[in-house]
C-alpha cells in the first residue's frame, strides 16, 4: 500500500514545488511575464466578450421567439404550383370549418387549433367616443391558449357563444382606454359599425417580438362563427404543438389530416401551407452557432499567437537558466522533474494570462450589456470561464512542451559549462 | 567477494567523445577503488581526463566501456532516472563556481537536493539548517548568494552537497575561484568533514590543495599515472619539503 501511494505522492510533491517555483519565477520577471501573456490575455478576453455578446444576442432573439410563441403552427390555403388544382380559383381551395372537425383526435402532437377569420376593420363606438380602424378577428376559445393571452377580467368565450354565434367580444385594454370605458365594463355594449356587441372579457397585451413590427392597430376578438355570420370571409388556422420537440410530428400529422380532408390525391401537391415556428427557431439557432464558430475561429488565432509568444519566452527562459538546469540535474533532478518544472511554468503563465483575460472579458461584457439595449442580457456564462481556463492550460501545455522537453534533454555536463 | 568498505569501483573505464571530426579518448582504461572514509585527490593537467573521470564517478556521464559500481550497484546499465537518483542520494557535488541559484537564499539552495528526493517540507528545513551549521554558516542562512563572499558561497555549496548525506563528496577545483586564505578555510572544512567520516574525492591541478588529501591519484592522457598515499607523492615534497620516509629511503 505504501509503495502504491509513493509514486503519486512523489509526483504531487514535485508538482507543488514546480508550481511554487514557477510562481516565483513569474513574479521575478513581472514585466516580461505580463508582456508575454498579452496574447493570451487578449485572446481569452475577446473569447469571453464574444461569447457574452453572442449569448446576449441569442437570449434576446430567443426571448422574442418566446413572446411570439415557439410552439405555434400556421396553416393557410394555398394554390399549388402544379397538379390538377393549379388553376383552381381561391374560393375553391379556401379552408372550410368542416375540414377541421376532429383534428385534435387525429393529430396527437397538436395541442390546440383555432380557425381565424377576419371580417374586416370597423369603427368602434361607445357613447360619444369612437375609434376607427379596429380590426375584428373571429377566433375560437383555443386562440387565447395558443397566443398565451389570459383574460384579465370577465370570461372567455363559452361553448354557447361559439355555437350560437353570439354577438359578444373580448377587447384589449387599449381599446378600453381609447373609448374611455369604465374600469369594469363587462356586460356593457359596444358598436362596431352598425353591429352591437356585448363585452364579456378584457384580454391582456403581450410583449411584441421585434419581427412582428409595430402593431398599433387594435384587435377585438369575437367568436369565429359570429365573424362568419357577419361576413363569410377567408379562413386561416393556427395551432400549437404539445412541445417544441413535437413540432415536426405535428406538421406531419396536420399535413396528412388536411390532405385527406381536402381530398388531395396521392402524388398531388398540397393545396395548403403549414409553417412551424420551431423551424425558424432552429434556423436562427444554427445561424447563431455558425456565427459563434466563425467568431471562435477568429479569436482562436489570437490565442495561437499568444501561444507562440509563450513558447518564445519559455525558450529564452530555458537558455537563460541552462546552468540552473545543469545544477538541478547534478543534484538529482530527473529529466521528468525538469520537464514538469518548465511545463508548469508555461501553464502558469497561460493561466495567469487567462485569469486576467477573463477579468477583461467580464468588463467588456459589462460594457456591451450597458451600451446596446438589445444586448442587455450579455453575460459571461460559467462554461465560458471553464472553457477559457481549459484553453489557456491547453495552450500552455502545447506551446510549453517543446521548450520544456529541450530543457529536460540538456546534458548536465554541457549545461554546467554553459556561459 | 565485495569488500563492504569499498565505496566505488571502476574497472577498465573508457570514455571517448567526438569534438568536431576528432575523436578524443578522454579515459583509457581506468582502474580505481575508493573505500569508505578515504580522502582522495585526483590530480592532472587540463586535458588529462580528470574532469571526465569526475563526471563518470559523479554519474553525470557514462563510460563507453568498463564497469562502475557504487556500493556494489552497477551504474553502467542504469536508466537516466536511476542515475539521477544515484546522484541525488550518493553524490554531493561541489563545483569551482559554486553554482548556487541566485534567487534563492542559502537555506533554499541547500534544500535543493532534498526536493528531488521528496523529503517533506519540515524535514527539509531541518536538514538544511543542520548542514549549514556544519559548514559554519548558521548565521547567514537567509542571505542570498549575492550577499555572500566567495568563501561563504562555497560553504553553502558544500552544505548543499552534504545535505542528503551522500556517500561521496565530489569536489571539482573547490578553491579555484578563491584566494589563498579563503581556500585554506575551505580546505580546513574538508579536513573536518573527513575527520567526521565523510569520504571525499577532490579534483584539482594545484599541488598544495591536493596535499590536503591522504591519497593522490595522478592522471595523464586518460590514464592513471600514479596512485599513492599523499606523503609519497612528489607534490608533498614540493609543499612540505622532503618527507621523513623520503629522506630515509633517499628518494
Amino acid at each position: 500500500m505504501k509503495s502504491l501511494l509513493k509514486a503519486p505522492l512523489r509526483f504531487f510533491g514535485l508538482l507543488v514545488q514546480s508550481i511554487l517555483l514557477a510562481l516565483s519565477q513569474i513574479w521575478v520577471n513581472k514585466t516580461r511575464s505580463v508582456l508575454t501573456t498579452l496574447g493570451i490575455i487578449i485572446g481569452v478576453g475577446s473569447v469571453t466578450a464574444v461569447i457574452a455578446g453572442m449569448n446576449g444576442m441569442n437570449a434576446m432573439i430567443m426571448e422574442n421567439f418566446e413572446f411570439f410563441g415557439t410552439k405555434k403552427i400556421f396553416l393557410w390555403p394555398e394554390r399549388p404550383q402544379t397538379g390538377s388544382q393549379k388553376n383552381a380559383n381561391w374560393w375553391q381551395i379556401r379552408f372550410q370549418p368542416e375540414q377541421f372537425e376532429g383534428v385534435l383526435d387525429h393529430c396527437p402532437s397538436v395541442e390546440y387549433l383555432t380557425l381565424i377569420s377576419y371580417p374586416g376593420s370597423m369603427t368602434a363606438h361607445h357613447g360619444a367616443h369612437s375609434l376607427e380602424n379596429v380590426r375584428i378577428a373571429g377566433v375560437e376559445e383555443s386562440w387565447f391558449k395558443i397566443e398565451n393571452r389570459s383574460i384579465s377580467r370577465g370570461r372567455p368565450f363559452s361553448f354557447l357563444d361559439a355555437q350560437q354565434a353570439r354577438r359578444v367580444c373580448i377587447i384589449p385594454q387599449k381599446l378600453q382606454e381609447k373609448l374611455y370605458l369604465d374600469r369594469d365594463c363587462i356586460g356593457q355594449t359596444l358598436q362596431f359599425n352598425h353591429y352591437t356587441f356585448q363585452i364579456i372579457g378584457i384580454v391582456e397585451e403581450r410583449p411584441r417580438a421585434f419581427f412582428e413590427g409595430q402593431g398599433d392597430r387594435i384587435e377585438v376578438y369575437i367568436p369565429f362563427r359570429t365573424a362568419q355570420s357577419i361576413r363569410e370571409s377567408w379562413i386561416d388556422a393556427m395551432a400549437s404543438c404539445r412541445s417544441t420537440d413535437l413540432a415536426e410530428e405535428a406538421r406531419a400529422e396536420l399535413t396528412f389530416f388536411l390532405r385527406k380532408r381536402r381530398n388531395v390525391k396521392l402524388g398531388e401537391p398540397n393545396n395548403f401551407g403549414v409553417f412551424i415556428m420551431e423551424s425558424e427557431v432552429m434556423k436562427v439557432r444554427a445561424l447563431m452557432a455558425g456565427l459563434g464558430l466563425v467568431a471562435g475561429a477568429v479569436v482562436s488565432i489570437s490565442l495561437l499567437v499568444g501561444g507562440i509568444g509563450i513558447m518564445n519566452i519559455m525558450l529564452v527562459s530555458v537558455s537563460e537558466r541552462t546552468r540552473e538546469i545543469g545544477l538541478r540535474k547534478a543534484v538529482g533532478a530527473r529529466a521528468s522533474a525538469i520537464l514538469l518544472q518548465f511545463l508548469v511554468e508555461a501553464v502558469m503563465l497561460c493561466l495567469i494570462g487567462g485569469l486576467i483575460g477573463i477579468g477583461i472579458g467580464y468588463f467588456l461584457a459589462f460594457l456591451i450589456s450597458h451600451s446596446a439595449g438589445f444586448l442587455e442580457k450579455s453575460q459571461v456564462p460559467g462554461w465560458a470561464v471553464v472553457l477559457a481556463f481549459g484553453f489557456s492550460a491547453a495552450v500552455g501545455i502545447f506551446f510549453g512542451m517543446f521548450p520544456a522537453a529541450k530543457a529536460a534533454r540538456l546534458n548536465p555536463i554541457e549545461a554546467l559549462r554553459h556561459e | 567477494m565485495t569488500d563492504n568498505s569499498v565505496l566505488i569501483r571502476l574497472q577498465n573505464i573508457h570514455r571517448t567523445y567526438k569534438v568536431g571530426s576528432d575523436t578524443v579518448h578522454a579515459l583509457r582504461g581506468i582502474h580505481l577503488q575508493v573505500r569508505q572514509n578515504e580522502y582522495v585527490a585526483i590530480m592532472g593537467h587540463s586535458g588529462s581526463g580528470k574532469s571526465t573521470l569526475m563526471n563518470v564517478i559523479g554519474c553525470l556521464d557514462r563510460a563507453d566501456q568498463g564497469t562502475y559500481e557504487i556500493r556494489g550497484i552497477k551504474t553502467t546499465v542504469m536508466s537516466g532516472a536511476a542515475l539521477a537518483r544515484i546522484r541525488n542520494e550518493q553524490i554531493g557535488f561541489v563545483f569551482q563556481s559554486y553554482e548556487l541559484l541566485p534567487r534563492l537564499n542559502a537555506l533554499k539552495n541547500v534544500e535543493l537536493p532534498l526536493i528531488y528526493s521528496n523529503v517533506g517540507f519540515l524535514t527539509r528545513r531541518k536538514l538544511a539548517r543542520e548542514a549549514l551549521e556544519r559548514v559554519g554558516l548558521a548565521a547567514r542562512m537567509h542571505h542570498r548568494p549575492n550577499q555572500l563572499s566567495g568563501g561563504e558561497k562555497q560553504r553553502v555549496a558544500v552544505a548543499r552537497a552534504l545535505v542528503a548525506k551522500p556517500s561521496i563528496l565530489l569536489a571539482d577545483e573547490p578553491t579555484g575561484n578563491l584566494d589563498t586564505q579563503t581556500s585554506a578555510g575551505i580546505m580546513d572544512l574538508f579536513e573536518k568533514l573527513y575527520e567526521q567520516g565523510q569520504t571525499i574525492i577532490l579534483v584539482t591541478h594545484e599541488a598544495d590543495i591536493a596535499c590536503h588529501a591522504r591519497r593522490i591519484v595522478r592522471m595523464q592522457d586518460g590514464q592513471i599515472l600514479s596512485d599513492v598515499p599523499a606523503r609519497q607523492d612528489p607534490a608533498w615534497a614540493l609543499i612540505h619539503g622532503p618527507s621523513a620516509e623520503a629522506k630515509e629511503t633517499g628518494v
